[in-house]
C-alpha cells in the first residue's frame, strides 16, 4: 500500500552568502606560520612591542603543543597552507561612504547596514582580517560606552586592553589559542561603564571572503558593574575548495551586578574549519546569557565557556545546532562553578539530517569553593534520517557541598505517531514535520535577535518526495 | 445521494503479517449516533485508525467508503479535510507546538481558507470555558505536561472548533473521573445534530447518557458479532461479552 515516503529538510538556502568577491587585499602573508611571518603581521599592524613580544611567545607555545586529541578528525588542515593574515585594500571608516564598493556590497547584502538603522546601537564589520567598519550612536558614546576594533582599542584604551587580552583565554589553553596569540587580527572591543545600560544591541559582522585564509578576530568586551549589553556577532564566508580557518578568541568581563547577553549567528561555508574559543568571567550577581547557532563550516569544535567567580552569578546557555550532510558539529557548554550560591542554565538542541554530525558536548564543574551550586542541563537531538548522527557527552565533576545539579538528554527521531496526529487534523505531512521541527527548536528560536529568528525557520523548509498510501 | 456517511464493507487490515480486522461491516448515516463495544484486543482502536488512514496498517480487502466514494487510498490529511475526525484515546504530546496554534492551523488546512485570528481566538475562548479549561491552555504546548483528563477535553475541544461530519471517538472517556466524563459527554453532545455522526468506542455507560443512541455494534476478534439498539449496552453491561460469544458458538 503505502510506498516508502522520504522526506528531508532543505538545507540553509546559502546562495546569498556563497557569492564571492574578487580578491582585492593589499596585501596577504606568505601561508604557513614561521616567526617571519608573525613579525611581519604584527609590523604591519603597528603593535606596540609588548604585542609583538606576545605575538613571538604565543608562537613558541603553538609550536611546542600537541593538537587536541579527541573531538572531531581535523587533520584535513593544513597549517602550511593557510594565509594568517589577508588585509584588504580598505581603512576602517566611520561612514559606509567609505568603505569601498565590493565590500560595502558584500555587507548590503547581508542586511548590515539596513540592520544598523533599525535596530542596533553600533555595528562593526570585519572583512578578511581587518574591520573595516565600525560605528556607535552618539548618545551611547556620551556615556563613556566603547565600541571599536581591537587596533584602534590598543592605540586609545591601551591599558585596558593590556589588563584584560588573552588573560581569560591564555594562549597555552590549546593549540589554537596559542595560534590565535601569534596571529589574531581584527574582532571588536567594548567597554561598558559602570552602571550603563546599553538597551540596543551592538552587533559585529565577520566576513571571510579570501581563499585558503584564517581569520583570527578578538573580541574584548567588559561590562563594568551594574552595566548591561547586549552583543550580537554574525560570521559568514563563500565557498570555496580549500580548507579556510576560523580561530577566534572571545573573551567577555561581566562585572559586579552587571548583565551581558552574547548572541552568535554562525553561518560559515562548509569549507570551514571553525575553531573557536569564548570565555566569560562572571562576578558577584553578574549575569550571563549566551545565545548560539551553528548552521555552517565543515567542522565546528565549539564550547563557550563561563566561570562563576563571584557569589550568585548566574548564567544562561540557549544553543541550536544543524548538521547537514558533510558537516561534523560538536558543539556545547562549559560551565565552572567557582564560588558560592551561582547557577547555570544550559539548553540547547540539535539537528542532523543527510548524513551530517551534530554532537553535543559539555563540561560542567563544581569546585569545592562552590557550595550551594545550581546546574541544570537539558540537551535534546533530534535526527532527521538514519544516515545521520547524533551525540551527546556530558561529563560532571563535582566537588562543592550542597550541589544541585540536574541532566536531562534525549536523541530522537520524529515520531510516526507525531506525524499521524497532525494529518489527522487534516495537515500535510510534509507540513506536520516541519512543524515538529520548528517546535523542537523554538525554545530556543524565541531566544534569537528576530532576524536570526525567521532565518532559522527558514532552514526548517521541507520538502516532500513520494506519497504517503 | 446517499444519506449514508460512512459505509464499510467486509473490511481486511492489520499490521505487517497479522490480520487485525477480518472482513467488518458498517454503515452509518448522517446525524446517527453508534457505539462499538467489544472486549480488550478485538479490534476497536485498529478500526479507527483504519478509518482515519494511519500508515501502519494495511488494508488489504474490502471498501471504506465516505459519502458515496472511496477513501481507502486517500492520505489521512485528505479524509480530515472530507470530515473525518478522531479523538485519541492517547494524545500525542508535541512540543513547540501550542494547542491554539494546532486549531487554527488545523481549521485553515481543513477549511482551505484563512481563519481570522479575532474571531478566533474568541471563539477559542467560549469553546474552553464549555469545557471548563482555563484560557491558558490555549498557549501551552500540546498536551505537554496535560493530565489525561485535560488531554482528553483538548480533543473535545478540537472537536468542536474544528466540527467534522463524522467524530470517531476512541475511548474518550476512559481514565476520567465523573465530572470530567460529565464535561466531555456534554462537549459531545453540543457537537451532534441532525448532520454530524459519531462513532463512540467506550467501556462506560456515562459518556452516552446525553445522547441519543441510533445503533450498539458488538466487535469480536475483527468483525462485528452483534448488532442492536440501545438496549444492548445495557445487556452487555450486566451479562458481559462471553455470553455473545457462547451464542455465537451455538450458531
Amino acid at each position: 500500500m503505502a510506498e516508502k515516503k522520504k522526506t528531508y529538510i532543505e538545507d540553509i538556502e546559502r546562495t546569498l552568502y556563497d557569492i564571492r568577491n574578487e580578491d582585492h587585499s593589499l596585501y596577504k602573508s606568505k601561508s604557513g606560520l614561521t616567526e617571519e611571518v608573525v613579525l611581519d603581521i604584527s609590523k604591519r599592524k603597528h603593535d606596540p612591542q609588548w604585542m609583538t613580544d606576545f605575538r613571538l611567545k604565543s608562537l613558541a607555545i603553538y609550536n611546542q603543543m600537541a593538537l587536541p586529541t579527541w573531538g572531531p578528525d581535523i587533520s584535513s588542515l593544513n597549517m602550511d597552507e593557510i594565509v594568517t593574515y589577508v588585509q584588504p585594500d580598505a581603512k576602517m571608516a566611520g561612514s559606509w561612504k567609505d568603505v569601498p564598493t565590493d565590500i560595502k556590497d558584500t555587507f548590503d547584502r547581508l542586511g548590515i547596514p539596513d540592520a544598523e538603522q533599525k535596530s542596533l546601537s553600533g555595528v562593526g564589520a570585519q572583512y578578511d582580517s581587518e574591520v573595516v567598519y565600525h560605528s556607535l550612536q552618539q548618545n551611547m558614546a556620551d556615556q563613556g560606552v566603547i565600541y571599536t576594533d581591537m587596533e584602534t582599542a590598543i592605540r586609545e584604551h591601551e591599558d585596558i586592553v593590556k589588563e584584560y587580552f588573552m588573560t581569560l583565554i591564555p594562549p597555552k589553553d590549546h593549540k589554537f589559542a596559542a595560534l590565535h596569540g601569534a596571529v589574531w587580527s581584527g574582532g571588536s572591543f567594548v567597554y561598558v561603564p559602570e552602571n550603563v545600560h546599553v538597551d540596543i544591541p551592538l552587533q559585529s559582522y565577520f566576513r571571510l571572503n579570501a581563499a585558503g585564509a584564517g581569520q583570527f578576530e578578538h573580541t574584548l568586551i567588559i561590562v563594568e558593574p551594574g552595566a548591561s549589553l547586549h552583543f550580537i556577532e554574525g560570521c559568514s564566508a563563500p565557498k570555496y575548495n580549500v580548507t579556510n580557518l576560523h580561530a577566534g578568541a572571545v573573551e567577555l568581563f561581566v562585572k559586579e551586578g552587571a548583565r551581558l547577553r552574547y548572541s552568535t549567528i554562525e553561518n560559515w561555508s562548509r569549507n570551514m574549519m571553525n575553531l573557536n574559543t569564548k570565555r566569560a568571567l562572571v562576578e558577584k550577581d553578574g549575569i550571563m546569557e549566551w545565545v548560539s547557532g551553528s548552521f555552517g563550516s565543515h567542522v565546528s569544535c565549539l564550547y563557550p565557556c563561563t566561570i562563576l567567580h563571584g557569589e550568585h552569578a548566574r548564567c544562561e546557555f540557549t544553543g541550536v545546532t544543524f548538521a547537514a550532510k558533510g558537516q561534523d558539529l560538536d558543539t556545547g557548554a562549559s560551565v565552572i562553578h567557582a564560588a558560592p550560591h551561582t547557577s547555570a542554565n544550559i539548553n540547547t538542541r540539535t539537528i542532523s539530517k543527510d548524513g551530517g554530525k551534530a554532537t553535543y558536548r559539555s563540561a560542567v564543574k563544581v569546585t569545592k569553593n562552590a557550595p550551594y551550586a545550581q546546574c541544570s542541563v537539558n540537551c535534546e537531538s533530534l535526527m532527521l534520517d538514519n544516515a545521520s548522527r547524533s551525540d551527546t557527552l556530558p561529563t560532571m565533576d563535582v566537588e562543592g557541598d550542597e550541589a544541585n545539579i540536574g541532566h536531562e538528554a534525549k536523541i530522537g527521531r520524529i515520531s510516526d505517531e507525531a506525524i499521524f496526529y497532525l494529518t489527522s487534523r487534516g495537515i500535510e505531512e510534509k507540513e506536520a514535520r516541519a512543524m515538529i521541527v520548528r517546535g523542537f527548536v523554538e525554545p530556543i528560536a524565541k531566544e534569537l535577535p528576530l532576524e536570526y529568528a525567521v532565518e532559522m525557520n527558514n532552514l526548517v523548509n521541507i520538502e516532500l518526495e513520494g506519497t504517503m498510501g | 445521494m446517499s444519506d449514508k456517511l460512512l459505509e464499510i464493507k467486509d473490511l481486511h487490515a492489520g499490521v505487517e503479517d497479522k490480520e487485525i480486522l477480518k472482513g467488518l461491516s458498517l454503515s452509518i448515516g448522517k446525524g446517527e449516533v453508534h457505539v462499538i463495544l467489544g472486549p480488550n484486543g478485538s479490534g476497536k482502536s485498529t478500526l479507527m485508525n483504519v478509518i482515519m488512514g494511519h500508515p501502519k496498517y494495511e488494508v488489504t480487502g474490502g471498501s471504506l467508503d465516505f459519502e458515496g466514494e472511496s477513501i481507502k487510498e486517500l492520505p489521512t490529511f485528505e479524509r480530515a479535510r472530507r470530515g473525518l475526525f478522531l479523538s485519541f484515546q492517547t494524545p500525542e504530546e508535541i512540543p513547540g507546538i501550542t494547542l491554539g496554534t494546532m486549531i487554527r492551523t488545523s481549521m485553515q488546512a481543513v477549511s482551505g481558507k484563512k481563519v481570522k485570528l479575532l474571531p478566533f481566538r474568541k471563539e477559542l475562548k467560549a469553546r474552553l470555558e464549555e469545557l471548563k479549561m482555563k484560557p491558558e491552555y490555549a498557549e501551552r504546548y500540546l498536551n505537554v505536561g496535560f493530565s489525561g483528563g485535560e488531554k482528553k477535553r483538548a480533543e473535545i475541544l478540537q472537536l468542536l472548533m474544528l466540527n467534522p461530519k463524522l467524530a470517531l471517538l476512541d475511548e474518550t472517556d476512559s481514565g476520567l473521573d465523573v465530572d470530567a466524563v460529565q464535561i466531555v459527554s456534554e462537549g459531545v453532545a453540543k457537537f451532534h445534530n441532525d448532520e454530524n455522526s459519531c462513532i463512540i468506542i467506550t467501556h462506560n455507560t456515562r459518556i452516552l447518557e446525553k445522547l441519543k443512541v441510533d445503533r450498539v455494534h458488538v466487535l469480536m476478534n475483527g468483525k462485528i458479532v452483534e448488532e442492536g439498539g440501545p438496549e444492548l449496552v445495557d445487556e452487555i453491561n450486566r451479562r458481559g461479552f462471553t455470553h455473545i460469544l457462547d451464542a455465537q458458538e451455538q450458531k
